[in-house]
């Protein structure tokens, strides 16, 4: 069992390192490189204007703004740094941010499993109709993502008369802001699995299956280990959009302080305030949050693409 | 015969077909289509004069050329700019350059709110960059543009990257045995290979930024006419309890947005093709 998948991946890779082997001995004379190198590539003075052009264009548009955040955090010293992120709203924000990432990060991962399985392992009619639908909620508007949820549970909505009987409250309360971020959220997962398990074929699942194994065996040894990396990444990238999110909640939240505002939306009223160094300060956990969340997507990604590149050359 | 076999079972043989498919109908049912049916089934009970009224008065037109044409003017500037960046990354090596390539992600993982409020101290008159620059750029329309520059930038770049990464050095080098220069090489040879890629990330900036919000309105300055974003214009209206209003917008924006997709789609399914596979 265990020495199958070393063997297929043996088999995948041979023909890239003969490949790559082949092009090595003798091909090229030693007067040859020099002279294909420049009418390949550009002269220093194009490469280095093309590089400081790039660099130039990213400091202003990223770099910068990376680093004032965390300048105008601290410009009014520690203490007041410290005040900003340990002050009741800020911790009651921090505290409703990590809930709505808490509830809508899993039930992503979840419908990313089931839908990721059932497209990538099967073949049905209206397929790609689905994978469509799947990744919609990337094309719509945050804003509307949040007024398609007032619309069906505001008062003036479907049900709202419903709930304000029952005494329920979902718009202007924790559960509208875990509706919408679950939307703005919900193709993460899915979109990351399907194209590497639909690479991967079904020829191991199937071997598993005539060997004896169930449904959640096949899932927990064969499936899960193979798509591990991508599983990781998409979690990561869900997560970072849920806490982040801003649009979508700021319209279901209603903007009560220490009830329902979470981090982003706490940085608004701050900053519309007029208390710019407590808005920054809050303002750098996110954006730490966002260095975490690229580390960890750059360590993983060079998994994903190993994982990718093995299950392509299994398949040809 | 073996063969034609396996290929049949593969359909049958693994379990939890109908669980998944069922789980994932109905999770996207509720949570996907049916509340995005509810923004059209709002509109339907509108007539058709009052729906026209409230998407076509002169506040909500303004609303639409800033947001269609800041968003286009930001992926425009991305696809120039994001070309340089890719191909930098892609063809040369320099100091840091892994540094680099992981940070073009940052508007992918930045909050949007903190983006804003960033850009808008950036680009005040009295802040880092405003103050060089001769013109105001926070709190105009001038300042939605450097705002959905921002969110747009990775999308050009990630889509280029493995396209210039798969280009084969054989093309480049046939170009240049029969005479080419480099830049002949470039515009007649590498572009015509990358030009999908390059108007998919184009289509995929200006999707993105035409439904932006939290990154826009701190830096806007949201003056009604003048820099107010068709998003905004949607959030005012429901603070102002006008429900159908703010609906038959956003219906006109979901249109938008969904014709977007359909182009996107296409456009990479172009990609493909031309790179042949």
């Amino acid at each position: 069992m265990n020495d199958n998948p070393s063997t297929v991946e043996y088999a995948g890779r041979s023909p890239e390192g003969m490949r790559a082997g082949l092009g090595r001995p003798g091909a090229r004379p030693a007067l040859a490189p020099k002279a294909l190198q420049s009418a390949t590539t550009e002269p220093a003075w194009v490469k280095w204007t093309l590089i400081g052009i790039a660099l130039a264009f990213l400091a202003l548009f990223l770099f910068v703004p990376l680093a004032i955040v965390f300048a105008e955090a601290f410009k009014k010293g520690v203490g007041v740094y410290l005040a900003a992120i340990t002050d009741p709203d800020a911790l009651s924000a921090i505290k409703l941010t990590l809930i709505a990432a808490g509830i809508s990060v899993p039930m992503n991962l979840v419908f990313g499993i089931a839908a990721a399985w059932c497209i990538a392992k099967f073949e049905f009619r209206g397929k790609n109709v689905l994978l469509t639908l799947i990744d919609l909620p990337f094309s719509v508007s945050p804003v509307i993502s949040g007024l398609i949820y007032v619309l069906i549970f505001g008062l003036q909505g479907w049900w709202g008369e419903w709930l304000r009987d029952h005494d329920l409250k979902v718009i202007f309360a924790v559960p509208g802001i875990v509706l919408a971020t679950v939307f703005v959220t919900f193709p993460f997962v899915a979109r990351e699995l399907i194209p590497l398990m639909q690479a991967q074929g079904t020829e191991q699942e199937e071997a598993a299956r005539v060997l004896g194994a169930n449904g959640w065996q096949i899932f927990r040894r064969i499936t899960l280990p193979n798509v591990k990396w991508a599983l990781l990444y998409g979690v990561i990238l869900c997560n970072a959009r849920a806490m982040g999110e801003f649009g979508a909640v700021s319209v279901v939240s209603g903007h009560i302080r220490g009830q329902t505002n979470t981090m982003p939306l706490h940085i608004e009223i701050l900053y519309n305030e007029y208390q710019f160094a407590a808005a920054f300060a809050v303002a750098s956990l996110l954006a730490g949050l966002a260095l975490v969340t690229l580390v960890l997507k750059y360590l993983v990604e060079r998994r994903v693409r190993a994982q990718k590149k093995s299950a392509e050359g299994r398949s040809e | 015969m073996l063969f034609t076999r396996t290929l049949l079972k593969r359909h049958s043989v693994l379990p939890g077909f109908d669980l998944a498919l069922g789980f994932t109908l109905l999770y996207l049912s509720f949570i996907v289509l049916l509340p995005l049916s509810a923004a059209f089934l709002k509109t339907a009970t509108m007539t058709w004069p009052a729906f026209w009224d409230a998407v076509t008065a002169p506040r909500v037109l303004a609303s639409y050329r800033l947001t269609f044409g800041a968003s286009f003017a930001a992926a425009l500037m991305n696809s120039v700019f994001g070309l340089v960046v890719a191909w930098v990354l892609v063809r040369y090596e320099f100091p840091a350059k892994r540094l680099v390539d992981a940070l073009v992600d940052l508007p992918f993982a930045l909050p949007t709110a903190v983006a804003g409020i960033a850009l808008t101290a950036l680009y005040a008159q009295n802040g880092w960059i405003g103050r060089f620059l001769p013109f105001k750029v926070s709190f105009t329309p001038l300042g939605v543009f450097v705002a959905l520059t921002f969110i747009g930038l990775p999308f050009v770049v990630r889509t280029l990257q493995p396209v210039l990464e798969d280009l084969h050095k054989e093309v480049e080098e046939a170009a240049a045995t029969l005479g080419a220069s480099r830049l002949q090489t470039f515009t007649k040879v590498i572009f015509p290979i990358i030009s999908p890629a390059l108007l998919t990330g184009f289509a995929l900036a200006f999707a993105r930024a035409l439904g932006e919000y939290g990154s826009v309105i701190f830096i806007a300055g949201n003056m009604p006419l003048v820099s107010e974003i068709t998003p905004l214009l949607i959030i005012t209206k429901l603070e102002q309890y006008d429900y159908t209003g703010a609906t038959a917008i956003a219906v006109v924006m979901l249109v938008s947005a969904f014709a977007m997709l359909l182009a996107i789609n296409g456009l990479q399914a172009w990609t493909r093709a031309r790179q042949g596979r």
